[in-house]
């Protein structure tokens, strides 16, 4: 079991260089910082001297090498365009796409739970249906499209809630919707179908001969076991939970991770697009270690053959 | 006694309805998927021809006509026109080219690499193998959608700038899938057998493995269809996909959120077209997966 989580860190620590240098290597293609700075009034000194002074008049491996030591001692390097440290613009970013990311990532997954396991132990009612469907939908329909009739339908047409930005509870109600609408039906549709296959075993067969009421064996028995094959797929959500927050963020113009790294792209800020890929990447590589470890812990076939 | 044979009874006719019922359900949801389907393709093929108007052709004193079935409607525009007066059906016609050839596109390069690194990651094992599940690692931790941004301001928004953002991330899965599937096969029997015959690699590899995990492929390829049409749609509306004038579905639902106030159809008419191709890809896959790989039934 040690060996086994030791193996996977280490398997992880791997792909996170893998993907510091991999990024190092595609902004530095993606063209020179200094061509969005120069104005028509700046010397070749002076912009000598910028580059001088954040380390790009050195040698790709040189800066790598710098790069990668900084890192190491948890410095993120300076911002090119705003001069600031990149931690600085992070830190007030994160908080913002984690007051938006938390809670829709609570409500989907409570939804996604109750909704799922009803479903499944109400096979082919009505609710079933609706979950089906929604689950069907919601894989199918665009979740920027789905943002964007959120729009009409409550900010134009009813005028209930503000059309974007950040403030009051009630700028809260559509972003986190959305977000809600990226992570709820993928994962309702496991819980479900997992459930499903749960409730069709032995152990709850001879569960019900044993005559134990019925709610402790769905929400006890049933479900315990019912959540160890959504927990698998927690990895790659996560991964589009990311992507949906990037989506939500520029549609409602919420200043958090999302918008800072497609204007970092943008402006070619080499430190902040690799800063936020970096911190990216070690939550999704972090996330998969989490699952494999929990799976190992629950399934014993993987526990014991590894140990 | 007699009641339980009597409700055994009874619980084999309720199957037989179910089953009879769920034949019905299958098939209908085949017949209405592949219909869309077609339709899209032919209307790919032929757009030249079908759509009534010029998609890019501006006329400046048509714009924002609503679709025939509202007031101040009329067919000369069915579906309405945009700011800038053009044909939406026509434009939906022409971006339905784009998504379909950039999802078939990214869809043989992704399957084609996945799976020849898959069977050579699962056949050979030892250092490839290790090395091969790194970079496959690194693919799967990697933000795609920053990948996909970097891309359009290194190479510049286009064609191929889409397809090579979705492809680099894309064929890892497949290679995960088609490796697993080659573990299982390799202490098979007839791999064995061609071994002690004194096959080469290779031709174990192209003659018995392959064959064998081709059906899990075009199940997990069908499948992506409708995920690429959404993930090329969500570029094109972040205006990091095909560059405008060029029709996209993604984008003319990103140009009429400035109109959503007068002119609402602009931006729903592409998104539930995007929502009706996505739908008939995915059930056509899961279709297709009970067919031919009912063990991957897993979602």
């Amino acid at each position: 079991m040690t060996r086994y989580v030791i193996i996977r860190i280490l398997q992880a620590l791997i792909a996170l260089i893998g993907i510091i240098i991999l990024v190092f290597i595609l902004v530095r293609l993606s063209g020179d910082p200094m061509d969005l700075i120069r104005t028509p009034t700046s010397t070749e000194e002076e912009i000598a001297r910028l580059k001088e002074y954040f380390g790009l008049d050195k040698s790709y491996p040189e800066q790598l090498w710098i790069y990668l030591s900084s890192l190491f001692r948890g410095d993120f390097g300076t911002s090119i365009i705003k001069r600031q440290p990149v931690i600085d613009m992070i830190k007030a970013a994160l908080p913002n796409t984690i007051k938006m990311g938390l809670p829709s990532f609570i409500i989907a997954m409570s939804l996604a739970l109750v909704l799922g396991v009803l479903a499944a132990t109400k096979r082919d009612s009505l609710l079933d249906n609706g979950v089906k469907l929604l689950a069907v939908l919601g894989q199918a329909l665009p979740g920027f499209w789905v943002a964007v009739m959120l729009v009409l339908l409550f900010s134009v047409k009813l005028r209930l809630l503000p059309v974007a930005g950040m403030g009051t509870l009630k700028h809260y109600v559509l972003p986190v919707g959305t977000m809600v609408f990226f992570m709820l039906p993928g994962m309702m549709r496991l819980v479900r179908s997992s459930m499903l296959d749960v409730l069709d075993s032995e152990y709850i067969k001879l569960a019900r001969i044993k005559g134990l009421p019925d709610r402790k064996i769905i929400w006890k028995h049933a479900l315990r076991n019912a959540l160890i094959a959504p927990l698998t797929s927690a990895g790659m959500l996560f991964a589009s939970l990311i992507t949906g927050a990037v989506i939500t963020e520029i549609i409602f113009n919420w200043p958090g991770m999302g918008r800072l790294a497609v204007e970092a792209v943008q402006a070619r800020d080499f430190p902040v697009v690799q800063a936020i890929t970096i911190i990216v990447a070690s939550m999704v590589l972090g996330m998969n270690i989490l699952v494999d470890i929990t799976y190992a812990i629950v399934d014993p076939q993987i526990r014991f053959q590894k140990s | 006694m007699n009641t339980m044979v009597e409700k055994s009874k009874n619980l084999r006719l309720q199957q037989r309805t179910f089953a009879w019922r769920g034949q019905v359900m299958k098939n209908l949801s085949l017949i209405i998927p592949v219909t869309i389907l077609s339709l899209l393709i032919l209307s790919a093929i032929f757009a030249p021809w079908l759509a009534p108007h010029d998609p890019i052709n501006i006329v400046m004193q048509d714009k924002l006509l609503p679709p025939f079935f509202l007031k101040g409607g009329s067919m000369k525009y069915p579906l309405g026109t945009d700011q800038l007066g053009r044909c939406i059906l026509s434009r939906a016609i022409f971006g339905a080219r784009i998504s379909l050839a950039v999802s078939l596109v990214v869809i043989v390069i992704t399957a084609g690499v996945g799976t020849i690194l898959g069977i050579i990651a699962g056949y050979l094992g030892g250092k490839v193998e290790s090395f091969l599940m790194r970079v496959t690692d690194i693919s799967m931790a990697f933000p795609s959608l920053l990948l996909a941004l970097l891309m359009a301001v290194t190479i510049g928004p286009g064609f191929w700038t889409v397809v090579l953002a979705l492809s680099i991330l894309g064929w890892a899965p497949y290679a995960r899938l088609i490796r697993g599937e080659t573990l299982k096969l390799r202490s098979a029997d007839f791999v064995a057998q061609a071994q002690i015959i004194g096959c080469s690699p290779l031709r174990i590899m192209v003659k018995h493995i392959f064959p064998n995990v081709v059906n899990s492929l075009i199940v997990m390829a069908t499948m992506a269809v409708g995920m690429l049409i959404l993930a090329e749609a969500g570029l094109s509306f972040l205006g990091v996909g095909i560059p405008p004038p060029h029709p996209t579905w993604g984008y003319m639902v990103n140009e009429g959120r400035s109109f959503i106030d007068s002119a609402w159809w602009i931006s729903t008419i592409p998104g539930i077209l995007i929502g009706l191709v996505v739908l008939s890809g995915n059930f056509l896959g899961d279709w297709l997966r009970d067919k031919l790989d009912p063990k991957l039934r897993q979602i």
